[in-house]
């Protein structure tokens, strides 16, 4: 019994962190299937935290950091977008000038206005997003296997681990039986055949950064005000690049992004669970080979297990219509 | 047939003209095409065809002219607005997603709605009626990447179809097609028009404008030089047209004069990354003084020959000597050390370095050569002064060693691969594909060049698709089909007979293409 609540007990450890890296690496989906490759995941939900937790301790509105969380991401995205899609400039520099930018802004805003060391105030009640706790959780708690279960799993999550659930179904029908999700997988593999179908390529690839820069908004507003009660700074903590790893992990489609998510938020509890603990036969293992085990089981099962993973053909590359 | 007469060209373009910073791509281009023919429009690589096409597509719009579509004036913004005058575009290069069906590829940008599922049944409906029609096939339900590139081409006339297009162009439409498919592709033309529609035919082969076309203009430096029914003109007068001088089409050489054998190629099996067989146990021999042709329809172990003798490709088994001597193993630079000079087939993924200076690209290979280096350095001073002879020798344009390599047009290119390889005065020269995407100007000299190194008493191995090409080159013909050589021939030996053989039909063996 003790080992089934240990396991309980992780797993729902295993949905709260699973969360942001949904959120990202959903908001990734759309960039890079569009064509786009984002780097800057990373720092656009660093910079919506930020602003989650900012703006909440200021107005003691939840919504409200939510949205400034997602007028900020969406502006990054944006500056993403006018870098690589106008401008036909690198991906990969304009994302990690974004990660960089918003790791120094955000600790020096921090800082300016709040004098906390980089962190935002700490906020409660309705300046966070709190459980939600379905009906009936304490009639069936006592209900073996399936109390326990509806309670920690189920019951008592926030809304934002909903929208980020229910955003994988949401993504696949978007991507696979929309015209927007048609057009979207197009010109990400061939932007020219896009540009002579009439489409304006440029106009597909800013909706697609758009639809990131929410998605990272919402990862981000999750971190400070929703897992947490405040910002502290570099909180993302490398889960933006974590997020990539699933998305080529899960080749770049949203149910197995979800697993591939819920994989390595799975490690992540794993990992919190036995720091300090020592393992059967081996001894405290160091925290840090299971913060890389994400890294590594991704090299791995890319290397020889499911396949080469395919990136979106025009992935990284600007569109320029021929001469 | 009065109301024929009377009615208005389904397309009229009145002095267009286009300019990209210095250059003149268009200049009051005038032209009209009558509704239910095929026009042909030919000219050489860079006379602005392609151009004028994009100008009809709104890849571009002109500085000046009009555009009548059914004689009305017609503003073609961008591609949206082209489709909705009913013009539809057959490019060079695919416009398909290759990992969508044909299905969601016809769809795309005419889905029927925001979401996909009632527009899907009703663009499977239409699909099969237009393919019915016109005697397409092609299954909706294929992925692009598996089809062959005969079938994606029908796709992409699938998708003009569907858009509701009325004028059909094709841009190069048999550059990357075999002789049966694009015999295919004409009849699909023909009942094109049988249902009324009209048909822009791009092409710089004189061939197929006078099998397909019913007029016919050229092109030359951004001028549209002439318009003829093709009925009434001759290919000798459309190449000299397009060229601005009488042009030799057949190559003008004597008898050979074979001597002893210099490359010899023994039960030699080339398998490639996968472990297929693309060579199976290939033996012939080139001789000082001949040309050896090898026909066949690109992807039946050319390349992979090619490959091998070149040393770029390890050979799984069998022998090749060169002057007798076996040479198996050998690297391609110890392998040109030996008097093996290599004009390889894709002259842009092996042949030459775009990015790089042309003076940079003429010694390529041979960089190690002590003419060209002072000690450990290259001497800059003296490759510029041979790339600037090899420049002369085979007018290569714009005479500038300096300028980037991917500046040149596709025929200047090629002459920089032959110069450096021809002029190191090889023994052995093996060529692939000499003359792709070259104008009929530069293929001429190509030809004499290859000619000329045979009667200088060099062995020579010609590789190419183009079987007028190896017929009025080649003293010999092989045939290669399904990685063997199926046949030799003479060149003045009859086209069906090779063609045969290159379909695999030949000599009793029927397997079939």
């Amino acid at each position: 019994m003790e080992a089934f609540d240990t396991l309980v007990l992780i797993l729902a450890s295993t949905m709260r962190l699973t969360v942001p890296l949904l959120l990202a690496a959903l908001a990734g989906l759309y960039s890079e299937r569009a064509g786009v490759f984002d780097i800057g995941l990373e720092g656009k939900m660093l910079a919506g935290a930020f602003a989650a937790g900012a703006t909440a301790a200021v107005t003691g509105s939840a919504w409200a950091g939510l949205g400034m969380a997602v007028v900020v991401a969406v502006a990054l995205s944006l500056v993403h977008g006018f870098a690589s899609i106008t401008h036909r400039g690198n991906q990969i520099v304009s994302g990690v000038a974004i990660n960089f930018v918003a790791a120094g802004l955000t600790a020096l805003l921090g800082q300016a206005w709040f004098q906390q060391g980089g962190r935002t105030p700490q906020v409660s009640g309705d300046a966070r997003f709190s459980p939600i706790v379905l009906p009936f959780t304490e009639e069936i708690a006592a209900v073996p296997i399936l109390g326990p279960v509806y309670r920690s799993l189920l019951s008592g999550q926030n809304l934002l681990t909903w929208i980020a659930f229910l955003a994988v179904p949401l993504s696949f029908y978007v991507l696979y039986r929309t015209r927007f999700g048609l057009r979207l997988r197009a010109v990400g593999e061939n932007p020219a055949a896009v540009d002579t179908a009439g489409i304006s390529v440029t106009w597909l690839r800013y909706r697609a950064v758009i639809i990131c820069g929410v998605l990272t908004g919402l990862a981000g507003t999750y971190l400070a005000i929703a897992q947490s009660a405040n910002f502290v700074k570099d909180m993302s903590a490398g889960k933006g690049y974590i997020a990539l790893a699933a998305l080529i992990f899960a080749k770049w489609k949203p149910v197995p992004v979800m697993f591939a998510c819920l994989l390595f938020g799975f490690l992540d509890a794993v990992a919190i669970r036995l720091q300090g603990t020592p393992v059967p036969f081996i001894g405290t293992v160091p925290v840090q080979i299971f913060q890389a085990l994400p890294y590594v089981l991704t090299v791995i099962l890319l290397a020889g297990f499911i396949g080469t993973a395919v990136p979106p053909k025009a992935g990284g590359v600007p569109y320029t219509k021929e001469r | 047939m009065t109301q024929t007469a009377a009615a208005p060209p389904a397309i009229e373009l009145v002095g267009i003209d286009k300019s990209f910073g210095q250059v003149h791509a268009n200049r009051d281009i005038n032209l009209a095409v009558a509704a239910g023919s095929i026009h042909g429009i030919i000219g050489e690589n860079g006379a602005g065809k392609s151009t004028l096409m994009s100008i009809l597509y709104g890849f571009y719009q002109a500085d000046r002219g009009d555009i009548l579509i059914g004689g009305q004036k017609t503003v073609i913004r961008d591609s949206a607005a082209a489709i909705a005058a009913g013009i539809g575009m057959v490019h060079q290069h695919f416009m398909l997603v290759e990992n969508f069906t044909v299905l969601e590829n016809v769809m795309l940008g005419a889905e029927g709605g925001a979401t996909l599922a009632r527009g899907t049944a009703a663009a499977r409906e239409e699909l099969k009626r237009i393919e019915r029609e016109y005697g397409l096939d092609v299954d909706p339900d294929a992925v692009i990447e598996e089809l062959p590139v005969g079938r994606q081409q029908r796709v992409e006339i699938l998708k003009a179809l569907f858009r509701g297009a009325e004028i059909l162009i094709l841009d190069e439409p048999t550059g990357v097609l075999t002789p049966a498919e694009a015999d295919h592709l004409f009849r699909i033309l023909k009942v094109l028009k049988e249902q009324g529609k009209t048909v822009i035919l791009i092409t710089h082969k004189l061939r197929e404008i006078m099998a397909i076309t019913d007029t016919v203009s050229v092109m030359r430096r951004g001028e549209l030089v002439a318009t003829r029914r093709t009925a009434e003109t001759t290919v000798e007068e459309l190449a000299e047209l397009m060229v601005g001088r009488r042009v030799l089409l057949r190559v003008d050489k004597g008898p050979a004069a074979p001597r002893e054998v210099r490359l010899g190629v023994e039960n030699l099996t080339v398998r490639d990354g996968r472990g297929v067989t693309m060579v199976d146990d290939v033996s012939f021999a080139v001789r000082a003084g001949e040309i050896v042709g090898i026909a066949g329809v690109a992807g039946n172990g050319q390349s992979e020959l090619l490959e091998a003798i070149a040393g770029i490709r390890r050979p799984a088994s069998g022998t090749i000597t060169l002057g007798g001597k076996s040479v198996g193993g050998l690297d391609p630079a110890a392998l040109r050390r030996r008097g093996l000079a290599h004009v390889p087939e894709d002259r842009h993924h092996m042949g030459l370095v775009l990015p790089f200076e042309e003076n940079e690209n003429a010694i390529l290979g041979y960089h190690g050569a002590p003419e060209y280096c002072r000690g450990p350095f290259l001497s800059l001073d003296a490759m510029r002064r041979d790339a600037k002879a090899k420049i002369e020798k085979y007018d290569i344009r714009p005479p500038n060693c300096r300028l980037r390599t991917a500046n040149f047009s596709g025929g200047n290119q090629q002459k920089i691969v032959l110069a450096r390889e021809i002029e190191r005065d090889p023994d052995v020269l093996i060529i692939g594909q000499p003359t792709r995407g070259v104008d009929i100007g530069a293929i001429e000299f190509i030809h004499r060049r290859i000619v000329e190194m045979r009667d200088a008493g060099k062995a020579i191995l010609l590789v190419s698709v183009e079987l007028d090409e190896i017929r009025a080159l080649a003293d010999r013909i092989l045939v290669m089909f399904a990685g063997r050589v199926v046949g030799e021939e003479r060149p003045d030996c009859g086209e069906q007979t090779l063609g045969m053989m290159m379909a695999g039909v030949s000599g009793g063996q029927g397997a079939s293409a």
